[in-house]
């Protein structure tokens, strides 16, 4: 990796081998960190700090792109190329730097209100598009910096400043949105279990294409403790269900499983009452439904829900397939010549012998 | 007059054969300049029809001006007026400057095209008909109560009744297609018709013919039989008795080419990309007229460029946006309500200080008004709509060649003064063209990036330290050491940090105006056509009202009067001495086709009494109406 011209193209993005000398302080900026005392941001922002030097990347080939929110801010605290955008556009901002540039590494953060309301467009396109970027969308289901109205992941009959009666609005699931969307790496975490969030991070890093990660963050103004059943100890312990590619899906201190039932939906049993043929193995590679069941096993954070990769597929990262198709074009057609250009067609001389 | 076509027993032996030797003599008559409009349904393949007898006549060294005029849906129900579709051209001996008034010849290819096009004919013009369409169900269809033909509707007019679609398909008949793909070739009938009649090259239609259907045999046939049966149904039926020589115009020495307006803005992109050694990024959403950028650019991926088909209109700003961070030429195109979504990206770009060159096609508004037809009423939307004070440079094409130059400049300014450019262009000039003396690509000028490479304050490396031109630096990601972070929010002066300082906020604010304003010191002085210097009125436009302007102000000294023009291409800022030339004039005429948006800019900064002349009908303002009100208004006191 001492070589910055093979790193360009060959590491960026992809999760290379650790440089010695890139530490936390590098990705770290000297603006003062201005989010509420106790927010989850505040973790996620450690985590991903200490976390980057692993990737063996340069600050300097790294960019991060967020958009309007609370995780907006994100941008300014990373000591990288940074876009704070406009309220829910980073992943189109993102796009044009990522298609332009394959050799950098691209981060956008977004969250529940930037990503799924006014951004979500950009959102499911990106996903679809496969670029090579990596989302990271705290979800605090609720609308922070505007100072707590209700958000599209907000439970129904959520009560808020805007919702003094409760809203009646249904809320996304942003995974089974990232499915539908056809996103080729699907995964979620939660802000305070630093270990599980940068081996999701690793693995993200590691993927090509666009990677999607929805982060539980505790909003302690606006929406304390909306995670508390999968976040706090003891009950996270209980609730959550971490998935591992390949292995069966137990949980609960090994109690509980997610197996399939008489009607061929997925279901929560006791391990001791469940025929182990019937406890369902996780396969991130496979069909896009069991993934989707996943994701639907738990419709609140209030009950047993999955944490994890849900799905990671290999797909054509939309970049290298722009930049594929200029390259073709010009060795068929040759390099463009604007004189060419200019004559191509029908002309006529006038006139003095040119 | 209302001649009838010979017997229907006439052989036209050399139909798919090839010209014959013409049998009897016919007239030939010199003309000056000819207006032609071609006319049918949708489906009958107008635009191409005019295409191709523009290419003819550019070569053979006409100057030519265009006109397309087609309805926004693609296939409305057959045989009906709001299903016509339209191409005009005016070609002639000297130089001309718009695509004409009134058409001295008109092709109807069906009666709801003669019902659509009759009042715009010249009186006592030609009309030439597509004889075999004109049957009871398409009269209806129409809504003609009678035939036109017979009933004299037609009086004082020169009609030619021709059976296009019956001879097209005698023509055809021995290629073995079916009734309708035999009939669909009756626009190349038309077009050796016309051919014939004004002596265009035939070659230059065939070997197009060859290019397009070379590999489909059957197609290519039947489309030269067509062509061919059309031309010698001129040559050697006794309904034409005469037909006309339209001799080349006298131009400047050089290659010419013909070019629309959508094509040189592409090409101009291009050669600003090739100029500055930026790649071009183009994300546009399909959107008309401004998708033939699109297209046009998806061409060209040999030269480098990316194009990019967003999601939505803000996307596509975004897309663009991020692509000039990232160290691009960054361009996204889109027409009036595209640039209604793009305006929040507009006022980033404008705080992010990036280089960035958005294309606005104007049509007809507001909202989706009338997307096929033009009109430029975005001036006001380019120069304020966006919120909070966000100024930024504009530059409008003149014609259809001019939007070449027009792309180039809008580039360069971008690059050079870090800063989003509003280009505008509109609906008659890009699908409009015209001959265009090819420049020398090695001539173009120059566009220096200028990446920032190094720290610029000692150890340091300030995002928002200006240079003499008030640009900030552009440095890219992958720059070893230049990292930095910006955004919308207000930046501190010089660092770029955020910034809620009061002071800094008003620093800031009139930083990015001066940067602006300042961009006015290298854009060349408006010229100003006033022959004897002592006109009394001076007509200023902008945009694509400019072949018209030049035709009126030529009508009106064809009179004796005295006028003078002037036509700004910089919108923002305007050239240095605007405010000057428009004082010297007693009196001052803006015509534009919106309701007066350039007037009130003028009247606004310069403190000038401006008259305002304005047409919006989704259709350029004719020489003629501006002619009369240039009088009118000489006759004021």
């Amino acid at each position: 990796m001492s070589d910055p011209q093979i790193q360009r193209n060959g590491a960026a993005g992809n999760g290379g081998g650790a440089v010695a000398t890139l530490t936390k302080k590098d990705f770290t900026s000297d603006q003062e960190v201005r989010w509420c005392p106790g927010c989850g941001d505040y973790a996620i922002l450690a985590i991903v700090q200490s976390f980057m030097p692993e990737l063996g990347i340069e600050p300097d080939d790294t960019v991060f792109v967020s958009g309007i929110g609370c995780s907006g801010r994100f941008t300014y605290y990373m000591d990288t190329y940074g876009v704070h955008g406009i309220h829910g556009r980073a992943p189109a901002l993102a796009t044009g730097i990522a298609t332009a540039r394959p050799d950098l590494s691209v981060w956008v953060v977004t969250g529940d209100g930037d990503g799924l309301s006014i951004g979500g467009n950009h959102l499911i396109h990106a996903l679809r598009r496969n670029v090579n970027m990596k989302i990271l969308l705290f979800n605090n289901q609720i609308y922070g910096l505007t100072k707590g109205q209700y958000s599209p992941t907000s439970e129904e009959g959520k009560v808020t400043k805007s919702t003094p009666f409760g809203s009646v609005d249904h809320p996304f699931n942003p995974i089974a949105l990232a499915l539908g969307a056809e996103a080729s790496f699907v995964a979620r975490t939660v802000d305070n279990d630093r270990q599980h969030m940068t081996q999701i991070l690793r693995q993200a890093a590691a993927h090509r294409g666009t990677a999607f990660i929805e982060i539980y963050q505790n909003c302690n103004v606006f929406n304390d403790g909306a995670f508390d059943a999968v976040r706090e100890k003891p009950q996270g312990v209980h609730n959550q269900i971490r998935l591992e590619h390949g292995q069966p899906i137990v949980f609960d201190e090994g109690a509980r499983c997610v197996r399939v039932g008489d009607n061929g939906r997925l279901e929560i049993a006791g391990v001791t009452e469940t025929d182990p043929e019937r406890i369902v193995v996780h396969d991130v590679h496979g069909r896009p439904s069991l993934a989707f069941a996943l994701a639907h096993l738990s419709h609140r954070p209030i009950e047993p829900t999955c944490i994890g990769v849900f799905r990671e597929v290999e797909r054509p990262v939309f970049g290298e397939a722009t930049i594929a198709q200029v390259a073709s074009a010009t060795e068929r057609l040759g390099q463009g010549s604007v004189e060419k250009l200019l004559h191509s067609g029908d002309t006529w001389t006038v006139g003095a012998p040119a | 007059m209302c001649r009838g076509y010979p017997p229907r027993g006439l052989e036209l032996t050399q139909g798919a054969k090839g010209p014959a030797p013409a049998v009897m003599t016919k007239q030939v008559e010199e003309k000056k300049r000819v207006v032609v409009r071609f006319a049918g349904d949708s489906g009958d393949g107008m635009q191409l029809t005019g295409d191709r007898f523009t290419n003819a006549t550019a070569v053979l060294g006409n100057d030519l001006a265009t006109l397309p005029d087609f309805p926004a849906e693609i296939r409305a129900p057959a045989g009906t007026v709001h299903g016509v579709s339209a191409f005009q051209i005016q070609f002639a001996s000297t130089d001309i400057l718009t695509p004409g008034d009134h058409p001295n010849v008109l092709v109807a290819m069906n009666p709801a095209a003669l019902k659509a096009e009759l009042g715009t004919v010249e009186r006592g013009g030609t009309i030439i008909v597509n004889e075999d369409a004109f049957n009871a169900r398409n009269l209806e269809k129409a809504g003609f109560a009678a035939d036109p033909l017979t009933d004299g509707t037609l009086e004082g007019y020169q009609v030619y009744r021709v059976p296009m679609t019956s001879i097209t398909v005698r023509a055809v008949e021995e290629l073995g297609l079916t009734r309708k793909e035999a009939e669909r070739s009756k626009n190349m009938f038309a077009l050796g018709l016309l051919s014939w009649m004004y002596g265009r090259p035939v070659d230059v239609t065939l070997n197009w013919l060859h290019k397009k259907f070379g590999d489909k045999q059957q197609l290519y046939d039947a489309n030269v039989a067509a062509f061919k049966a059309g031309y010698n149904f001129g040559e050697t039926t006794e309904l034409f008795a005469t037909s006309y020589v339209v001799k080349p115009a006298p131009v400047a020495p050089g290659t010419y080419r013909n070019i629309s307006g959508a094509t040189a803005l592409a090409w101009g992109l291009v050669a600003a990309s090739q100029r500055s050694g930026l790649r071009l990024f183009y994300a546009s959403y399909p959107i008309t007229p401004a998708s033939e950028l699109l297209h046009e650019l998806s061409r060209l991926k040999n030269f480098g460029v990316i194009t990019l088909q967003a999601e939505d209109e803000i996307a596509a700003a975004n897309v663009a946006l991020g692509a000039a961070f990232a160290g691009d030429l960054g361009v996204t195109g889109t027409s009036g309500p595209g640039m209604d979504l793009k305006a929040e990206t507009l006022g980033l770009a404008v705080t992010l200080e990036l280089p960035m060159v958005v294309v606005d096609v104007q049509r007809a508004g507001p909202s989706t008004g009338m997307p096929t037809k033009t009109e430029q009423a975005d001036l006001l939307l380019a120069m304020f709509g966006r919120h909070g004070e966000s100024p930024l440079p504009i530059v409008a094409a003149k014609s259809p060649s001019h939007c070449f130059e027009a792309a180039m400049e809008a580039a360069r300014i971008a690059v050079k003064y870090r800063t989003p450019v509003i280009l505008l262009s509109d609906t008659f000039i890009a699908n409009s063209s015209e001959p265009w003396l090819i420049p020398d690509a090695d001539e173009l000028p120059t566009i220096d990036p200028n990446f920032a490479t190094g720290p610029n304050a000692g150890q340091e490396f300030l995002p928002y330290l200006r240079d003499e031109n008030l640009a900030r630096p552009w440095a890219i990601p992958g720059t070893k050491g230049l990292r930095h972070r910006i955004g919308g929010l207000e930046k501190e002066d010089g660092t770029g940090d955020i910034s809620y300082d009061p002071q800094n906020h008003e620093r800031m604010t009139h930083l990015r105006a001066d940067k602006v304003t300042k961009i006015a010191d290298e854009v060349p002085p408006v010229e100003v056509d006033d022959p004897d210097g002592d006109a009394e009125l001076l007509v200023v436009g902008w945009g694509s009202t400019f072949g018209t302007i030049r035709a009126a102000a030529r009508r009106v000294r064809d009179q004796g009067r005295k006028v003078a023009t002037a036509h700004v291409v910089h919108m923002s800022p305007f050239p240095p001495n605007l405010g000057e030339v428009l004082s010297r004039y007693q009196k001052v005429l803006v015509p534009e086709q919106n309701l007066g948006q350039l007037a009130l800019l003028v009247r606004g900064r310069f403190l000038v009494d401006a008259t305002s002349y304005t047409k919006v009908q989704g259709q350029p303002i004719f020489a003629e109406e501006l002619e009369t009100e240039i009088l009118r208004m000489m006759e004021e006191r």
